[in-house]
């Protein structure tokens, strides 16, 4: 068929494959051209040339930065939509796209979370870092949006995007559509700045409606349930991991997948729905002088009790900015203003403190039951790293849940989520779970490649995923585990299956640091500080690096021993590139909360 | 002794092999209390740790919880420390009750052979352990294993000068038998007491040490509360007044045996003579050699020295050793026991020193509420200037008390209420059982934690039949190995299964005699139906000093036992 080709100079081809592909062309039937078409863009949206040059350039692209993989999906979500009308879109991954490429982006569609205390994703701070630096290109001819996703229960809600926002106006581009903020229960709002974004775009760009893309690679479960239709899972196992006498308490859930067609890999992450505790409803109905029985409309336009909205629907423990806001407003209480005024006040005031002490402490008049949960924001799923590996459970899913109990400001304060499901969950009961896949902490693709893990506490959780994995396949690599916790005696996870692994080689060693059965305090850390030569020879090796568990200290003394090693063993004072590099090849990957 | 060629080795217990590759038991000690991920030491090192007074273990109630918790059992190890004659000064308490608090179970357990047991020491606290029970010149060295165990001697009072005497023989025959090897001094306590050059040697043993577990006992008449008949070796002391002359030999006790193996049994020793006491120590080596030579090493359960006395004879022993000796033992002196059990409250000694004996049921020392025995304890070692002296029946004795410290003494006995001997049955007061559950990994069933309630309910049925000052010896053991001599009780109980015990009746008041099997494998209800109307009926129809294991032979509700031999039969 005849395809007309722009004039050479508007292509990046020289002469000879110009006209090589005019002739090529000539041969494609329709279809023939059509499937060229699709793959040739598809393999281009996978794995990116060294240098940008304008043919790679689709119309618009996606730039997700996401650590537990909501920004990826909504990203598939954003591509599929964009294909629906007809608009041709790439999605990058920050981790692997070439920051001097965004000189030549013309439409940027960014969708990123964020982490720790307001930083970016681990696969985004290549990019971040890149962006706020003097290298830094100026971008007028960029248009862009940015959707930010995060959880406006910790203080720096949505940084990152923020960050990108702003950032990219200041290098000169130009926003098409005001940033989203997303917080947990983020579907909607992501899907109205999607529609608006792709109007906006649509217009901008004249359709060209033939595009077949290849979706760009990501675990997609083949099964129908999913974050928002949720899995009802079966209760199997719930055992209390620490011995007698233990400060912790630590338990072991098994759920049944069976019938969920669910599918997840090791370093995947199971999302679960949790209900609040009647005993924090009851009081909290006693304090607000509420029945419980009271018809409420839901924020979902659904009616309801008070009492099951209060129970299955909201947050009605932990305060975010957005709900005190919102208390503000009704309570109209000069001290509440205030303290809303000042952050170091704010923080003070919020730390160990849950919206029944918000209503003691600022007290409304006559608060009506809509008003009140008009507050509140949805109660969100709680994610735990997945325990176990569907090949040596079939049907299963484990995790490793600690319980959240606490002593603050004269109540006992209990985790929703650890606690539903340390001690809520009552014989066949089905409880609504879904699988969150994690494409940032996975086992090495070849089988041979060593791991070093890092787990104390519940961080502990993926590893045994991993190395079931391991042995389920007879991986030769080897694996190295370090785990910690309070005392030897009662807190050693897993312990009997460690020494099993152990005894058939299949762990190759594990060093263990407890923290308590000592004078002075030895944290895994310290472990790796003493065998830091066996460490730094097993990267040399080619060894990957996986931390998992607190991510407030633990995740940070241990980067900190991992760049200490590196300069010890190395000699040299680049530590930080090389951690980085380990970072940037995917070798070094964390999973901390 | 001769070494013995692979095949041989093959062919013999696993123990032996272990011994063997040891290295004078040293095996991979070291290595093991360097593993942190286990509380455990390698399989091997669970053998050769009992040489060095060191038994592995694991709280029997949490076996199954830890199990589905996914932890290994909980592993602790319990020490014995070597204290011959059951002596040791108020300094070396407070250490041992210092120890007992911060690296123990908060409790100190005197055991049935006059020594102190230590349980529920964690592996990375065990060195710890063992070089602070050195620091304070004690050791635990040999308190277990196929070698001598601690030597036992009476306590007896009232012969204050005769007693230091025999003490000091019980002392030497200890020293002269405890292991050579350098391996303790050098797991324990870093101590490198060998060159690189020399090599251990163990003239006595041989590196394979004994076939099997050997205990002697040192007694003074009239008192047999060593039970000097259940020891392998033993020295019956013959003296004139408060002179000691010699002793006659006993050789060939032993006590356990198995459930449904008549092939193993409690045999009493036989005296077989009489030695001057200068000559002990070469009568203790020698018969220790015997042993080592004859011993049966194929089969733990035929190996302690009773089955080699059994299979070759008596006199074929005499034989034997008398041609080691190069001499003939003399025929033994007549002697004359009189009881096997304690005499509680103050006794006066020699040259106004005063003893007093008291009551420790089960041997088990804590604190309660009520009985704060071991504050008590503690207080009356910080103004003691005598000794204490454990008894072979689980009690403590406060020995050497000048008689002016003794209303001080007594001032402490009142204020902790630890002379409450005054208010128990005598039955109680000759009561012993041995530790069981938890920590005894062979215990059937429940012993010293469930004795004392079994007790509360026997004590009515004699308080009622008008028995409660009669001495009764009663001794309940939570398996045949017989750790608390249930075989030699007149009432002895010994555990099948949980709950479930066989009830011996008819053992000799003095420890002359084993039991007999009365009823098998029941319940405390039956136990007390059983005992009932046979403790009313000796109330009534006994004859004036009879004692109750004279009369329920006399009775006819067993047969007396004359020999090991028919035990079963
Ligand atoms: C503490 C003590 C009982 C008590 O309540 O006081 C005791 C406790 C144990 N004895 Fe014993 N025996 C104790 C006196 C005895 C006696 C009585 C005696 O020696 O006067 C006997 C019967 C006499 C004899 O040896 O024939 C005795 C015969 C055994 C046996 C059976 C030996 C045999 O010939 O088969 C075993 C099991 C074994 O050795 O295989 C044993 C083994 C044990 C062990 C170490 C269990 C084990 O091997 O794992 C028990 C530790 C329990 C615990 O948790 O503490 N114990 N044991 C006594 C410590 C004595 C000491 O200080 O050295
Ligand atoms: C990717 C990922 C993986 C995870 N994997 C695991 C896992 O494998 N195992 C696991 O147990 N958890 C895991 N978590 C954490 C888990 O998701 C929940 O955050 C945790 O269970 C607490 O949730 P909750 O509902 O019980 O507590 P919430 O009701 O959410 O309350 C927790 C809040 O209580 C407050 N708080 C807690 N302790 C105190 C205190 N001592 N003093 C004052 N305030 C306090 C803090 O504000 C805290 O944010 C993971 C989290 C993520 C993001
Ligand atoms: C350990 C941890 C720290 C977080 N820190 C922040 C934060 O500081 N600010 C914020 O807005 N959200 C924070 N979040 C919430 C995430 O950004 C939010 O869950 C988001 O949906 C994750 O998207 P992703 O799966 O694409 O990474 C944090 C989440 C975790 C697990
Ligand atoms: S008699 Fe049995 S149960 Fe009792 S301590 Fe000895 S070995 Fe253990």
């Amino acid at each position: 068929m005849q395809i007309l080709l722009p004039e050479r100079s508007q292509t990046p081809l020289n002469d000879d494959q110009y006209h090589l592909l005019q002739q090529f062309f000539s041969t494609l039937s329709p279809e023939q051209a059509a499937w060229v078409g699709g793959y040739v863009t598809g393999r281009v949206a996978k794995d990116l040339p060294s240098l940008p040059s304008a043919a790679d350039i689709a119309d618009i692209t996606i730039l997700v930065g996401s650590q537990t993989g909501n920004g990826e999906a909504l990203a598939e979500q954003l591509h599929s939509l964009a294909a629906g009308r007809g608009l041709k879109t790439v999605v990058k991954k920050m981790g692997d796209y070439k920051p001097q490429q965004l000189k030549a982006e013309k439409n940027l569609l960014v969708i990123v979370s964020t982490y720790g205390e307001g930083e970016p994703p681990d696969n985004a701070k290549e990019l971040v870092d890149y962006l706020f630096s003097k290298r830094a290109p100026t971008l007028q001819q960029m248009h862009f949006a940015v959707l930010g996703l995060g959880d406006s229960g910790y203080e720096f809600f949505c940084k990152t995007g923020i960050d990108f926002d702003h950032r990219l106006e200041e290098l000169g581009a130009t926003r098409i559509h005001p940033r989203v903020d997303c917080d947990v229960d983020y579907e909607s709002s992501a899907e109205a700045w999607m529609d608006a974004v792709l109007n906006v775009l649509s217009l901008r760009l004249e359709a060209n409606s033939q595009t077949a893309e290849p979706a760009s690679p990501s675990v997609a479960s083949s099964s129908v349930y999913s974050r928002k239709h949720p899995f009802p899972a079966l209760l199997l196992e719930n055992i209390v991991l620490n011995g007698r006498g233990s400060l912790k308490e630590t338990h072991h859930l098994e759920f049944s997948l069976e019938g969920s067609g669910l599918a997840y890999e090791p370093g995947d992450v199971l999302g679960v729905y949790p209900t609040n505790a009647p005993d924090v409803i009851d009081a909290l109905l006693q304090t607000l002088h509420f029945a419980g029985t009271e018809w409420v409309t839901l924020d979902d336009n659904k009616e309801g009790f008070l009492y099951d909205a209060l129970f299955r629907h909201y947050e009605i423990t932990a305060i975010t900015r957005p709900v005190m806001q919102k208390y503000a407003l009704l309570a109209g209480n000069q001290k509440l203003d205030q303290l809303l005024q000042n952050k170091q006040k704010l923080n003070d005031y919020l730390y160990g403190r849950e919206i029944i002490d918000l209503i003691t402490d600022f007290p409304i008049g006559q608060l009506s039951p809509q008003a009140f949960i008009g507050c509140l924001r949805k109660l969100p799923p709680r994610l735990y790293s997945i325990a176990s590996s569907l090949k040596q459970h079939p049907d299963e899913v484990h995790i490793t849940v600690a319980a959240v109990r606490y002593q603050a400001h004269g109540r006992e304060r209990k985790g929703v989520g650890s606690t539903f499901l340390a001690e809520r969950i009552d014989e066949n009961a089905a409880i609504p779970i879904y699988i969150d896949h994690n494409n940032n902490f996975k086992l090495p693709v070849d089988p041979a490649t060593p791991i070093i893990m890092i787990g104390p506490g519940t961080g502990i959780a993926p590893f045994r995923a991993f190395i079931e994995e391991r042995e389920a396949v007879g991986a030769p690599g080897k694996n190295w585990l370090f785990f910690g916790d309070q005392h030897f005696e009662t807190d050693f996870l897993y312990q009997a299956e460690w020494l099993r692994y152990l005894k058939n080689g299949v762990l190759t060693r594990m060093d263990v640091a407890f923290s308590r059965d000592q004078q002075q305090k030895i944290y895994v850390q310290h472990r790796m500080a003493e065998h830091g030569k066996e460490l730094y020879a097993w990267l040399q090796e080619g060894a990957h690096v996986y931390v998992c568990g607190d991510a407030k200290c633990m995740a940070n003394d241990v980067h900190q021993e991992l760049l200490n090693i590196v300069a010890a063993e190395s000699g040299t004072d680049n530590a930080e590139d090389y951690v980085a590099n380990l970072q940037k090849t995917k070798r070094y990957q964390r999973d901390v909360y | 002794m001769t070494d013995i060629t692979p095949e041989q080795l093959a062919k013999q217990a696993d123990v032996e092999r272990i011994k063997d590759a040891s290295n004078y038991l040293r095996g991979t000690l070291s290595k093991s209390l360097q593993d942190t991920l286990t509380g455990a030491l390698a399989e091997d090192d669970t053998q050769l740790c009992k040489y060095h007074g060191i038994y592995q273990q694991d709280d029997r109630d949490l076996r199954d919880e830890r199990r589905r918790q996914k932890l290994e059992p909980r592993y602790q190890f319990m020490v014995r420390i070597r204290m011959p004659g059951g002596v040791c000064t108020p300094t070396q308490w407070l250490e041992v009750d210092r120890i007992a608090n911060i690296w123990c179970n908060n409790s100190i357990r005197l055991t049935s052979r006059q020594t102190v047991q230590l349980h529920g020491i964690v592996k990375r606290n065990l060195k710890k352990t063992i070089a602070e029970i050195n620091a304070a010149l004690l050791s635990t060295i040999a308190a277990c294993g196929d070698v001598n165990r601690n030597v036992m001697c009476n306590p007896n009072p009232q012969q204050s000068r005769l007693h230091a005497e025999v003490y000091e023989y019980t002392r030497r025959i200890s020293e002269h038998l405890t292991p050579r090897t350098t391996a303790y001094h050098e797991i324990w306590l870093d101590e490198e007491l060998l060159s690189s050059s020399r090599q251990d040697e163990e003239p006595i043993y041989g590196k394979r040490y004994l076939p099997r577990k050997f205990k002697i006992a040192v007694a003074i008449p009239p008192s047999n509360d060593v039970d000097i008949f259940a020891n392998d070796l033993g020295f019956i002391a013959i003296a004139e007044g408060d002179h000691l002359l010699g002793f006659n030999v006993t050789a060939g006790g032993g006590l356990s045996m198995t459930h449904g193996e008549p092939e193993t049994y409690p045999r009493l020793a036989d005296v077989i003579g009489y030695c001057p006491k200068n000559k002990t120590l070469q009568v203790a080596e020698e018969i220790v050699k015997i042993q080592r030579d004859f011993g049966d090493r194929s089969h733990r359960k035929h190996a302690r020295f009773k089955y080699t006395i059994e299979d070759r004879g008596i006199d074929w022993l005499k034989f034997e050793l008398n041609q080691r000796l190069g001499w003939n033992m003399e025929p033994p002196r007549t002697f004359v026991f009189e009881h096997s059990g304690d005499r509680y409250g103050w006794a006066e000694g020699a040259n106004d020193t005063w003893h007093y004996t008291l009551f420790v049921q089960n041997g088990r020392i804590f604190d309660t509420e009520v009985h704060p025995m071991m504050t008590g304890l503690r207080e009356i070692a910080r103004v003691h200037d005598g000794d204490f002296r454990l008894t072979a029946n689980q009690n403590l004795m406060i020995g050497q008390v000048s008689s002016k410290r003794k209303p001080v003494i007594d001032e402490l006995l009142e204020k902790y209420q630890l002379s409450s001997s005054g208010h128990q049955t005598a039955l109680r007061l000759n009561s012993m059982a041995c530790v069981a559950f938890p920590t005894c990994g062979l215990a059937m069933a429940e012993s010293e934690r469930y004795f004392p309630s079994l007790l509360d309910k026997l004590d009515k049925i004699v308080k009622q039949a008008g028995l409660a000052d009669d001495p009764i010896l009663i001794r309940m053991t939570g398996c045949p190995n017989g750790c608390a001599r249930s075989v030699l009780a007149e009432i002895g109980f010994i555990g099948k299964a949980p709950g479930k015990y066989n009830l011996y009746l008819g053992g000799g008041f003095y420890g002359q005699r084993l039991n007999k099997l009365y009823r098998e494998n029941i319940g405390e209800e039956q136990i007390l139906a059983e005992l009932t109307p046979i403790l009313q009926r000796y109330a009534r129809e006994r004859e004036p000093g009879q004692r109750f294991g004279d009369f329920v032979i006399k009775a006819g509700y067993v047969r007396e036992v004359s020999a090991g031999r028919d035990f079963h039969t």
